[in-house]
């Protein structure tokens, strides 16, 4: 016995099975690359949040407190392409998807190793040229680069479109390699409705980065060549209509929410189930659901223009779909609500942060109806309330479940173990921080508060103010989460290698796992969602 | 190491997949479509507010120097199946011959673009031109589509004889053969992409005026 356990403390894993930088930038590992992309991500979530941070700052009082409009409109540009197009849209599929996808289906690795590294690489060449952009002075046109503004500004927009042009790139290539293992490299007594969950939202996500990111791509290089070539395409003065551009770039950047959400909704399916000790609730249900947001998302982007200009009958067929989509959505929230009911609950901390996802996507999801319904958006369009509800959904939804995965996947990927008491607390101030932070601001937009605006008239202060405070405690808790957990890597405890109880089969190989994922043949004798001491309560 | 390389190369062998590789070309031809198929959602929404400057445009254009273009792209892709075929059974040389044939082809679809937009730029008509800039709106957007679009076309199918050339180059070294055809089979499907393209570039710019 415990020569096994000193045989497997020194058995090679993935982390220690080759060493040196060249080893690591050159690796076609994907829980390397995996590591890559989480390392490169953490840096610029954190750059992005501070963005946030020093902007509210700027909003904490009305007129002007320490830089004008147009700071305030270059850093919220800013913010917004680095939230987006460098951590939320890649950040779950890339780490956690990359980490995970292999193992959960009992394969080596992901059917093209070499094009996952390129893919990375794209990732690193459009984040250098988003940091040129901000070398370069930023840009103001907000991270939708909304034609006339676009072709008519000084400002250099080539590169932070070139940026995103790029990022696509990385976005397809992973979506391709996800789409093509699942469906070749799982292991051939899995069935397809025996996949983890996580993975049937990898695999939805998948077509939607394959289907929908081209359409934005080419959709911006029309505009690079319309701004430095000159050919006409989208200038109202040349015959071209810039409704046409809102619709391609919503035709992506739609599906792109759901690119950022439905992984984000497989994790909390694994972490529900696990922490429940209960089969998920309507298996099937929860798979397909996945598909019907990938479809019915895909079907839905004009409702970012109600208000732009367009035929009565599309904005009411819009507003429908819009409705539509909240239904596979909800069954998520119910089958997993169904699956704590009556489960043997542990409130350990991926728990709490799931549990915290629930409640505040709840609150994004219900309010995106409020924006979905032409008559009250006519009301809030553009106005903070859609910041709120982009928030609730996207900062709430998916950022949560960032940390969440890390906290529930961090002593399976590192083989150690963080302080949960830590993370179960911070928990709690996030919590308080990320509601006092987006709560005030549904209720600034509900007053009228537009959004995008670095002045404010007095009435809206309070708002702001419990606003800009909220930014204080949920930025410092968040950091100092992440703090703890990149020192818990390296330092933390040894974790067991299963601390969960989870039934899916990362928790059968050792942690951190080997080089080729498993020590034997992947166990499949249990069913990702069986536990049998629930047959027995 | 060169254990250790060696190894690995191995493992790499063993998972060779030739149905993942086809999967995969497979969604990246999807990517394509998507790609050009934005263009043509541009294209027809233009059509139907411009619709009189559009063929006017279309009028504009050497209908000879497309349908030539046309027949040369279909005629290369029949080469380039008959290579793939040849390669099938085994015929080495065969295979090769022919994806010449399909790279002279396309060097002659690309000679005969050049002369056409060549002969554009000499009567004024680029982008930026103050020339096209006094044509009607219409024609203005017509010509940015068709210099988008058949330029954009252009470059994929200078991608695509990269592609064949590389093809070409791994099968004369014996990297691609007889019973490793996935490469070629895979160049063969961009290659059909790019012709299926332009068969809907040809009739919705040369035909309609």
């Amino acid at each position: 016995m415990t020569t096994a356990i000193a045989a497997a403390e020194t058995a090679p894993n993935y982390l220690n099975a080759k060493s040196g930088i060249w080893s690591w930038l050159t690796t076609t590992d994907h829980k390397r690359i995996a590591l890559l992309y989480l390392w490169s991500m953490l840096i610029f979530f954190v750059f992005a949040a501070l963005l946030a941070f020093i902007f509210r700052l700027e909003l904490f009082a009305p007129g002007v407190q320490y830089f004008g409009s147009d700071i305030y409109n270059r850093l919220i540009t800013l913010h917004g392409i680095s939230m987006i197009f460098l951590f939320i849209i890649p950040g779950i599929p890339a780490v956690f998807g990359n980490f995970f996808l292999p193992i959960l289906i009992g394969a080596e690795d992901v059917s093209f190793p070499r094009i996952n590294l390129l893919s990375y690489y794209c990732f690193v060449v459009g984040a250098l040229l988003a940091l040129v952009s901000v070398i370069l002075g930023g840009v103001d046109t907000g991270w939708t680069f909304y034609v006339p503004y676009s072709l008519r500004t000084e400002q250099n927009i080539f590169v932070p479109m070139l940026a995103a042009f790029v990022l696509g790139w990385s976005s397809i290539l992973t979506g391709l390699n996800f789409v093509t293992t699942v469906h070749r490299l799982r292991d051939r007594r899995m069935k397809w409705f025996k996949m983890p969950l996580f993975i049937w939202a990898l695999y939805s996500t998948g077509w939607v980065q394959i289907l929908a990111s081209p359409v934005v791509g080419i959709t911006l290089v029309m505009v690079m060549l319309e701004k430095f070539i000159g050919v006409a395409i989208f200038d109202p003065t040349r015959g071209g209509d810039p409704i046409l551009y809102e619709h391609l770039f919503w035709i992506y950047s739609h599906p792109a929410v759901y690119i950022m959400i439905l992984p984000a909704m497989g994790v909390v399916s694994e972490i529900i189930t696990t922490f429940s000790r209960k089969t998920i609730f309507g298996y099937k249900f929860v798979a397909y659901s996945s598909m019907a947001i990938a479809g019915i998302g895909s079907l839905v982007w004009a409702h970012h223009m109600f208000t732009s200009g367009m035929a009565d009958a599309a904005r009411i067929i819009f507003s429908f779909l819009t409705f539509f989509v909240a239904v596979p959505s909800a069954i998520k929230v119910f089958n997993w609500l169904a699956t704590m009911y009556k489960g043997s609950i542990k409130l350990e901390p991926p728990m709490v942060w799931a549990l915290m996802f629930i409640f505040l996507f709840s609150i994004g999801g219900l309010t995106g109806l409020y924006n979905g319904m032409l008559s009250i958006d006519i009301h809030i369009h553009d106005t903070s309330f859609v910041v709120a509800h982009f928030h609730y959904t996207m900062f709430g939804g998916t950022i949560m479940i960032f940390y969440a995965a890390m906290l529930y996947w961090w002593p399976k990927m590192f083989g150690r173990m963080y302080n949960k008491k830590l993370a179960t607390t911070l928990a709690g101030t996030v919590f308080i921080g990320f509601n006092l932070t987006y709560f005030p601001l549904f209720l600034a937009g509900m007053a009228g508060m537009p959004r995008r605006y670095a002045d404010y008239l007095p009435r809206y202060e309070i708002y702001h103010r419990l606003s800009t405070i909220g930014s204080w405690i949920l930025i410092s808790s968040l950091f100092l989460l992440l703090i703890h957990l990149i020192w818990a890597a390296k330092r933390g405890r040894k974790a067991p290698d299963s601390p969960w109880g989870g039934a899916t089969l990362e928790w059968t190989t050792p942690s951190p796992p080997p080089t080729l994922n498993f020590t034997g043949e992947p166990d499949l004798s249990r069913w990702a969602y069986e536990y049998p001491e629930e047959v027995e309560r | 190491m060169s254990h250790g390389t060696a190894a690995a190369a191995e493992h790499h062998h063993k998972h060779h997949d030739p149905e993942a590789n086809k999967i995969g070309m497979w969604l990246f031809l999807f990517t394509e479509v998507l790609l050009f198929g934005t263009l043509f959602i541009a294209y027809a929404m233009y059509l139907t507010v411009h619709r009189w400057d559009f063929m006017a445009g279309s009028a504009q254009l050497d209908k000879l120097m497309g349908g030539a273009n046309t027949i040369i792209l279909l005629t290369s892709s029949l080469t380039m199946a008959l290579a793939i075929g040849a390669l099938e059974r085994g015929k080495k040389k065969q295979s090769l011959i022919l994806l010449t044939t399909t790279l002279l082809f396309a060097c002659g679809f690309l000679g005969i673009k050049s002369v056409e937009w060549s002969h554009k730029f000499h009567l004024g008509i680029w982008p930026k031109s103050e020339t096209l800039a006094a044509f009607p709106q219409g024609e203005q957007i017509f010509y940015g589509l068709y210099f988008t679009m058949t330029g954009l076309h252009a470059l994929h199918v200078i991608i695509g004889a990269v592609a064949i050339l590389i093809t070409m180059a791994l099968i004369g070294r014996g990297k691609v053969h007889q019973g490793r055809i996935d490469l070629l089979e895979n160049t063969g499907l961009y290659w059909h992409l790019v012709d299926l393209v332009w068969i809907f570039l040809f009739p919705l710019f040369y035909l309609i005026g």
